[in-house]
């Protein structure tokens, strides 16, 4: 076990009064589970840090999470905002549905029709071999609400994939990190999509130019805030309905 | 602990090299010269892990050897072929000269890695690792003529214990040399330090080992550790003799000494 802190001070922040929460050195209240306090110029070093280790090593798909926290502040709150300003949102923010396998019916999701949400998004769990659960929950975000916020924003990242029609390649990923962009103006997502292309082939590129991003871009501007809708409540729902909805145009 | 180091022991070289921007390597180096064993010399390497001391032993032994073998070598020069090729034969066999370091660590992983690197650079002879506890060792009394633990004594939660437990496997006439994080003198940078380890160490954690928590823990560490004049009271309290240290850059890191008689 870890013996108690006596008399580290670093920033001049009182001590901790809480009792299940573990000592952060930083001596700021625990928000939530998992959140790690961090000062103003820790942020600044994570951000740095995190943007070059996710450059360095795009498999670091924790780093992507870290600088998206990080530098967050501005758009999160506006996120939060346009939730709260909406009916579904609003409700999506009360009561704070978390999208994980022990959460889904998958078996009742398979049996939808095909062409529901629900059988879609099956369907692309398991052509691509992903899983919601391997979502990172937030850190560094110094709001218990704007940590939902962005914990939804990532839980709902597969079914953008799934609205979208696109796989988790490095091609897809970037499409849906252009969407993303418009939609949140999170810069973690203007930063993915702009240093994503990075890594393509030149064949790639121009069709992600003509064709992907000019569509990504038209239905992230025309489309109303992805986060506003319960889609746990409309697995039934067939996904040209719901694109119709929210107002993304048909994929190329 | 156990699982700090479990999740530590891939990255703890890279992470080393990043935190004190490869000065430890440095604090290493002063350490086994410190020590300055001659070729024979049996040391027993505690929270050795990843090998660093152990490997850098194993260097000075050999290049104490080579010299010796190059004196003893000019001094020969006028011996029979016969006489030479004899020598030699003696000679080539023990480039190390019977040295001998035993690497323990309470951690699979860590020795895990070491034994890899001990590998990959190319160091066979003269090297054992075996799992152990410091507050408890696996050895018998009198078994060693050295005795260093490098930045593993902070991470005992018996101090007291792993000291008895160094008393008990050396020598008489045996040497305990630890290399330990201690306290700072100078005010200023004492602020400057506080301020590197807080803000900036834990960030890289984080960043290169994905693991925030395990450096914060460190850095935590390291404060709550008795300073030097204490540390050296402890030493003496268990049996050591002529006990005393010498701090590397104004007390970020200090080398205590002591002999068993």
């Amino acid at each position: 076990g870890r013996a108690p802190l006596s008399s580290a001070q670093p920033q001049g922040h009182g001590e901790e009064e809480e009792e299940e929460v573990e000592e952060e050195g930083e001596g700021c209240y625990q928000l939530y589970p998992g959140h790690i306090p961090t000062s103003p110029l820790q942020k600044v070093l994570l951000a740095a840090g995190s943007a070059c280790m996710a450059l360095y090593d795009p498999y670091r798909h924790d780093m992507v999470a870290v600088l998206g926290e990080t530098t967050g502040c501005l758009a999160l709150p506006s996120l939060r905002d346009k939730m709260k300003n909406h009916p579904e949102g609003y409700r999506i923010l009360q009561e704070r549905p978390r999208i994980r396998l022990s959460t889904l019916d998958m078996g009742r999701l398979r049996g939808l029709p095909d062409g529901t949400l629900g059988r879609e998004y099956v369907r692309f769990l398991e052509d691509n071999k992903v899983s919601p659960d391997t979502r990172m929950p937030p850190k560094f975000v110094d709001d218990e609400e704007l940590a939902y916020v962005i914990q939804r924003y990532r839980e709902v990242h597969d079914l953008m994939h799934t609205l979208l029609g696109m796989p988790t390649n490095m091609l897809g990923e970037v499409v849906v990190k252009w969407f993303e962009a418009v939609q949140t103006g999170l810069p973690m997502c203007v930063l993915g999509a702009a240093f994503g292309p990075i890594r393509l082939s030149a064949r790639k590129l121009q069709v992600l130019a003509t064709e992907l991003v000019p569509w990504a871009i038209r239905s992230g501007r025309s489309a109303s805030c992805i986060l506003n809708f319960y889609y746990e409540q409309r697995w039934g729902q067939p996904v040209e309905s719901l694109r119709e909805e929210i107002g993304i145009f048909p994929p190329p | 602990v156990y699982q700090v180091f479990e999740s530590v022991a891939k990255k703890y070289d890279v992470m080393n090299d990043s935190m004190t921007l490869g000065i430890h390597r440095v604090w290493k180096d002063i350490l086994v010269h410190k020590m300055n064993p001659s070729p024979g010399t049996l040391l027993l390497d505690v929270a050795g892990g990843t090998g660093d001391i152990a490997f850098r032993f194993i260097n000075y032994v050999r290049s104490v050897r080579e010299r010796q073998l190059q004196r003893k070598l000019r001094h020969h020069q006028n011996l029979s072929w016969q006489e030479i090729s004899e020598s030699y034969q003696e000679d080539k066999s023990k480039s190390l000269g019977d040295s001998q370091v035993v690497v323990c660590d309470i951690n699979k992983e860590m020795l895990k890695v070491g034994k890899q690197k001990a590998q990959h650079l190319g160091y066979s002879e003269g090297l054992s690792w075996v799992l152990g506890n410091a507050e408890e060792l696996p050895f018998d009394d009198d078994m060693f003529d050295v005795y260093t633990i490098a930045f593993g004594i902070r991470n005992v939660t018996r101090i007291d214990l792993a000291l008895q437990e160094a008393y008990r496997v050396l020598k008489p006439g045996g040497r305990f040399l630890c290399l330990e994080f201690s306290h700072v003198n100078n005010p200023l940078l004492s602020r400057l330090y506080d301020l590197y380890s807080f803000q900036v160490i834990p960030v890289l954690g984080e960043v290169i080992a994905g693991d925030w928590k395990s450096y914060q823990y460190l850095v935590e560490s390291i404060r709550r550790f008795p300073p030097q004049e204490e540390l050296k009271a402890m030493i003496e309290d268990v049996g050591f003799f002529k006990v005393d240290y010498q701090n590397l850059n104004s007390g970020i890191v200090a080398i205590h000494s002591g002999f068993k008689l």
